[in-house]
């Protein structure tokens, strides 16, 4: 519990599973879902590094401007989504290949 | 007790990743990430971190989660909660994951990471407003302005009929 490396090695798995999501997933909200989480393993390390390097909270800070962005992001991306749903009247990443119809 | 607590939390934290990716209905996945958010909330709370943790919960489970089951809901013609949605080359991403996640393990294991003791703070809201205001205005500023840009532009872009 008290230990640094327990939260960097779950950051990792929260990681790589985030990249497996953005690489095999097609739908491109399942892509999303995988980018949330790389999201979440970045403010994992951030705050557990704030926490062993003698509770400095600039890394407290950093996430809250991390959480700031995923959320304008999550925002961002799903309009998009919408409007691709709406042109080609499918999410799938590799068939939407073409910026307009 | 705590203990016990914490490893539980971590494999619930782990476990409803491994669903979210590995999940062949889309449903199952959102559902999957709510339990990944709250144990990295959970995870959060352990480092003292009370104020980013409740942050957490409010703004991923309450909105990033809310908007991504919009999304589902408005991108599938609804017929049943079993929305599936298929994975490409599984066994070579899986294999590709795996020896980065080895990697990240053998680097962290390695490391001689450098530890400061601390002692645990009554509370973090003041300091961190503090923080904010004195240290870090600037990028505050700065993201405050980029979050208005982009939900008029989020707006903007799903609107029907321009």
């Amino acid at each position: 519990m008290d230990h640094l490396q327990i939260y960097l090695i779950v950051g990792a798995a929260l990681f790589c599973l985030g990249l497996f999501g953005v690489i095999t997933r097609r739908n491109a909200i399942a892509v999303l879902m995988g980018i949330e989480l790389i999201l979440n393993s970045a403010n994992l390390n951030f705050i557990a590094f704030s926490r062993f390097g003698g509770m400095n909270l600039s890394g407290h800070v950093f996430a809250l401007f991390v959480i700031v962005m995923a959320a304008a992001e999550a925002a961002i991306a799903l309009a998009i989504i919408i409007n691709i749903y709406n042109l080609f009247h499918t999410v799938n990443v590799d068939e939407a290949s073409q910026l307009k119809q | 007790m705590a203990t016990v607590t914490f490893w539980l939390i971590i494999l619930l934290t782990v476990f409803s990743a491994l669903i979210v990716v590995g999940s062949s209905q889309l449903i199952y996945s959102a559902v999957a990430l709510l339990f990944t958010f709250v144990g990295v909330a959970s995870l959060y709370i352990f480092l003292w971190a009370d104020f980013i943790g409740v942050v957490q919960i409010v703004i991923y489970v309450g909105g990033i989660l809310i908007l991504v089951i919009f999304g589902i809901m408005l991108t599938n013609k609804i017929t049943s909660v079993r929305i599936s949605h298929t994975s490409v080359q599984r066994g070579a991403g899986a294999a590709a994951v795996v020896v980065l996640f080895i990697l990240l393990v053998t680097m962290i294991l390695k490391t001689p990471w450098l530890e400061i003791a601390a002692v645990e703070p009554d509370q973090t809201v003041a300091s961190i407003g503090k923080m904010l205001m004195i240290d870090y205005l600037l990028p505050f500023e700065i993201t405050s302005v980029l979050l208005l840009g982009a939900l008029i532009g989020a707006a903007m872009l799903a609107r029907r009929g321009r």
